[in-house]
């Protein structure tokens, strides 16, 4: 029970996967205009991460490491995740036209998201087992989710407010993001 | 089995990744049928922010065409009736920036007009009432034709099909009960001294 | 008795001493009387008078018009001199319909008489009453009195509050009215509570700067069930959300009414003219005004007829218009600046401020908002002000809603604080006002889209029926040909089509030589040459009145007719051609 509550400290905040370790910065400053489509979208990579996490360490065990192909992993894994993406997309255009249509491109774009390859080989790097494996690709989901939340209010507040014109724009997000990685770095040597 | 298929690499290669990739294509040709979309709601959710006045200013005969354009990504800026306000609408709708309104389509009218028929003039041709897209006119075959003006959308296709040219566009009196607030002036970046200096 | 603290809210200077030094006054009377048809919230009323026609105190001059409505009287007797457009006080500076009265100075009140006995007489009898009397809500809303009471009536109350507050600085009008009215009020109060079937609970809701009103109340309410309430003084405290919460601790939920949790409120004001309605049979023809401000010699209050002229009120004050910084109608807070002092006094007027230089000083420029947050620790309903200023200047009208601006009351309290001197009451108000704007059009624009489909469908069957008779026309001219071929032999001359698929049947059998032919051709052709003859002389005739479109015509037509002679000549050789060889009878 520790464990998992280690995992999930420790891949939210702690080695967070966007502000700590820098990957899945894509969406992250591409789908934080607005707040309803920045819960969409973190709704949707969570899905993604932790269905990735499962079946990518499901085709490490059955069919990688017994066949001695280690060496296929990014290739076999990046087969999962594209079609975990498509089934993503495919739901998400039945359930909601709408989060489909303000999601865009970003939608098949969740599967060159750094995070979610990162995820499947860090945990096949790592000699995880089942649950574990499935745990860090939900705390990544959920790390991706707090802080693409957190960027897509203060941008909405940001786009309200006076800002001086050399900093509009990608500018004002950039040094946001900047100083909200400063603030996470806080959380280093927790566990 | 696997022992000896991992004895032969390539082949064990060869067969992980097409049975992998057969596999998922086999779920995800399900999952196609399973989750089919017909039609596209996006676009009665465009239309609902479209003014309807039905008057083709954007080029399309009519707001649905028009919607359906947008749909497949088409400018958003191209409704004068509508004004700033709807492409503001439809931009945070689509979650894409909000462009001015494109002068090409007509310009953006300040105050409501209604039309008005002189009926002196009128000779009961009913070109005008075919041409009203709302059924906003009444009349018959040589009869009076006369505009209701609460239905009145303002589009004005019913001007050019006129053929003595009775019909005025008036603009829609304001009053007391329609009034609202007007903005007050913002906060320019200006000193405090400067902007007093403007009072 | 417990209160509770409503949250937020500021303290600015009370200046209510000035027009409290003297009893209430009545002014002379003025020249012209101005009375707006619509002093409430609803549809104006309808004149009922002409222009000249002598009217008496107290007199119906304008008619309710329907239930959202309340009738305006005479204030004095005297003539109508007009009914036409008047500037009115409103922030506008629009006209609205009104009729001008000039005084006879004989104030001959018209016959009238109250209810003898109201705690006998039906709630009914009661409502209609004060529905005649003209009364709306005389706190500043202005919403018409019966309809409250009579929604209240169909609810069940339990508490009646009666709103004794007036927390904005500088007005006075229901103090000074409570000091030397207590008796009668009190009454009215029992009138109310007769129509609202005896509440358990009746409330007056009193700030403790007014302690000589709590006093003046005291004895008239010992064993009558009411309670008077005195709470610690705060802006705003007056508004009907804000006391409901100080005095019962229950809030209203956001939309929704007092009466939706059994609770009614009414100003003390309108629960005098309520007793003067109902027991002394007097419409609303005047109310207590308090005139103030250091531009004013006087500071007093008046009993004011309505539809006195500000510039009355200011002349009998002795009023320094180069010393007053703007006219308000109302209090520092609520009121509004008039643009003229020509706008007459409705039955909401409770206040006419002629502040000097010193006290209301020139408006300073708006600077940005630093952020500081004093304008949340100051709003009366927990909003966030700041938050609002911000998305109502990036007319972001979605966040504005869902940061619940149409519950900002328009207090002014963040205003008040603002160190940069924003004012953010007229924002929240252009917002408010653009956001119903917007609603009105998707009204409207779905209206039409409504009309739009069904002109489409409309057009679409016209479009069917037409096909479907053309089709069953088409079907039933050929079932006629076949059965006319059938019957030939057995049919009586029937309809035309058979007749004329008899004339087509006979000549296709008839068999015609070819020197018959030949003279058939021939014929024609002799008819053709003399029409082609005929428009040639046509356009021989020298007219000069002729256009050159008729001469075009004319030109046309003899083309034509020479097209025709050529066909048939052409035919008359074709035959030949053919029969060339064929032996001629």
């Amino acid at each position: 029970m520790q464990e998992f509550a280690v995992i999930l400290v420790s891949s939210i905040l702690i080695n967070n996967y966007v502000l700590v370790q820098f990957l899945g910065l894509c969406p992250f400053m591409g789908v934080s205009t607005k707040l309803e489509s920045a819960i969409g979208m973190s709704a949707a990579t969570t899905f993604v991460l932790t269905l990735t996490a499962m079946v990518s360490y499901i085709v490490d065990v059955l069919v990688l490491m017994p066949l001695g192909l280690i060496y296929l992993r990014t290739i076999a894994f990046i087969l999962v995740i594209a079609a975990v993406v498509q089934f993503t997309k495919m739901f998400i255009e039945k359930t909601s036209p709408l989060l489909y249509r303000v999601l865009g491109v970003f939608l098949p774009l969740i599967t060159t998201n750094c995070a979610v390859l990162g995820v499947a080989l860090q945990n096949a790097s790592k000699d995880l087992n089942f649950m574990q494996s499935s745990l860090y690709g939900f705390g990544a989901g959920a790390g991706f989710s707090l802080v693409l939340i957190f960027f897509s209010a203060m941008r909405e507040r940001l786009a309200a407010a006076d800002i001086p014109a050399p900093f509009e724009g990608a500018a004002i997000a950039m040094i946001t993001a900047g100083l909200m990685s400063l603030a996470f770095m806080g959380f280093s040597g927790l566990v | 089995m696997l022992e000896t298929i991992a004895q032969q690499p390539i082949l064990a290669a060869l067969i992980a990744l097409v049975g992998l990739g057969t596999l998922f294509g086999g779920l995800l040709g399900f999952a196609a049928e399973k989750f089919k979309v017909e039609g596209d709601p996006i676009v009665e959710q465009i239309d609902e922010l479209l003014p309807q006045t039905q008057c083709g200013q954007c080029g399309f005969p009519g707001c649905k065409p028009y919607a359906e354009s947008i749909a497949n990504g088409d400018a958003i800026n191209k409704c004068p009736p509508g004004g700033q306000a709807t492409i503001n609408a439809i931009a945070n709708l689509l979650d894409v920036p909000a462009p001015e309104l494109d002068a090409e389509h007509g310009e953006e009218a300040d105050v409501r007009t209604v039309a008005f028929i002189r009926e002196d003039e009128c000779i009961g041709c009913t070109k005008c009432i075919q041409a009203c897209p709302v059924d906003a006119i009444l009349g018959a075959a040589k009869l009076m034709h006369t505009v209701i003006a609460d239905e009145c959308t303002g589009c004005d296709l019913c001007v050019e099909p006129c053929p003595v040219d009775c019909i005025d566009m008036l603009p829609v009196k304001e009053t007391i009960k329609d009034w609202h607030w007007p903005a007050p002036p913002t906060t320019a970046d200006l000193i405090a001294s400067d902007r007093r200096a403007q009072l | 008795m417990k209160t509770w603290v409503t949250p937020g809210g500021v303290h600015p200077p009370e200046n209510k001493h000035q027009s409290l030094t003297m009893p209430i006054g009545t002014l002379p009377l003025p020249e012209k009387l101005i009375i707006p048809l619509s002093q409430h919230i609803g549809v104006p009323a309808n004149p009922c008078v002409q222009i000249g026609e002598t009217v008496l105190k107290g007199q119906k001059i304008a008619e309710a018009s329907g239930p959202l409505s309340v009738p305006m009287h005479a204030p004095t007797s005297g003539t109508v001199s007009a009914i036409e457009h008047r500037p009115i006080a409103h922030s506008s500076g629009m006209l609205s319909p009104c009729i001008e009265i000039t005084p006879d100075g004989r104030e001959q009140w018209i016959e009238h008489r109250g209810i003898d006995d109201f705690q006998h007489a039906s709630s009914s009898a009661l409502l209609k009453t004060i529905s005649e009397a003209g009364i709306a809500g005389m706190g500043g809303a202005g919403f018409p009195t019966a309809v409250k009471l009579n929604a209240g009536h169909q609810r069940p109350i339990n508490t009646l509050i009666v709103n004794a507050t007036e927390c904005e600085p500088y007005i006075t009008a229901d103090d000074s009215a409570i000091r030397e009215r207590a008796q009668e009020i009190v009454q009215g109060i029992s009138i109310l509570s007769h129509i609202l079937s005896n509440p358990s609970t009746i409330l007056i809701g009193i700030e403790d700067n007014k302690p000589e009103a709590i006093a003046a109340l005291k004895p008239h309410v010992e064993d009558t069930g009411i309670q008077v309430v005195s709470f610690p003084t705060k802006y705003p405290s007056g508004g009907e959300k804000q006391l409901v919460y100080i005095l019962t601790g229950q809030e209203i939920p956001s939309g929704k009414l007092p009466a939706d949790i059994g609770m009614l409120c009414v100003n003390i004001g309108t629960t005098f003219a309520i007793k003067r309605a109902v027991v002394d049979g007097e419409p609303l023809i005047s109310r207590v005004t308090t005139m103030t401000g250091d531009a004013c010699g006087i500071n007093r209050n008046y009993e004011t007829l309505i539809g006195t002229p500000v510039s009355h009120m200011l002349a009998n004050s002795a009023f320094d218009e180069k010393a007053c910084s703007r006219l308000v109608m109302g209090g520092p807070m609520m009121g509004f600046s008039l643009t003229s002092a020509e706008v007459p006094i409705v039955k909401t007027t409770n206040c006419i401020l002629a502040p000097s230089f010193q006290e209301i000083p020139e408006d300073e420029p708006a600077q940005a908002c630093i952020r500081c947050g004093m304008c949340a620790e100051a709003c009366p309903v927990s909003l966030l002000p700041q938050q609002l200023f911000w998305y109502s200047q990036a007319k972001d009208y979605e966040r504005l809603e869902a940061h619940n601006l149409f519950d900002c009351i328009e207090c002014g309290a963040c205003s008040y604080v603002c160190p940069s001197n924003i004012p953010l009451v007229q924002h929240y108000r252009h917002s408010k006002g653009e956001i119903q704007k917007a609603r009105a059009e998707k009204i409207k624009s779905d209206h039409a889209r409504e009309r739009f489909e069904f002109h489409q469908q409309r057009i679409e069957q016209a479009e069917k029926d037409k096909e479907a008779k053309r089709t069953a026309r088409r079907e039933a001219a050929e079932k006629a040909k076949a059965t006319a071929a059938n019957n030939r032999e057995t049919s009586a001359p029937g309809s035309a089509a058979d007749i004329i698929a008899a004339a087509q049947a006979r000549a296709a059998a008839k068999k015609i030589s070819p020197e018959q032919q030949r003279a058939k051709f021939e014929r024609s052709i002799a008819g053709a040459e003399m029409r082609v003859s005929m428009a040639e002389e046509k356009l021989a005739e020298a007219d000069p009145n002729r256009t050159q479109e008729q001469e075009n015509i004319l030109h046309a037509a003899v083309e034509s007719a020479r097209q025709k002679l050529d066909q048939a000549r052409l035919r008359l050789a074709e035959h030949n051609k053919a029969h060339h060889g064929e032996q001629v009878d």
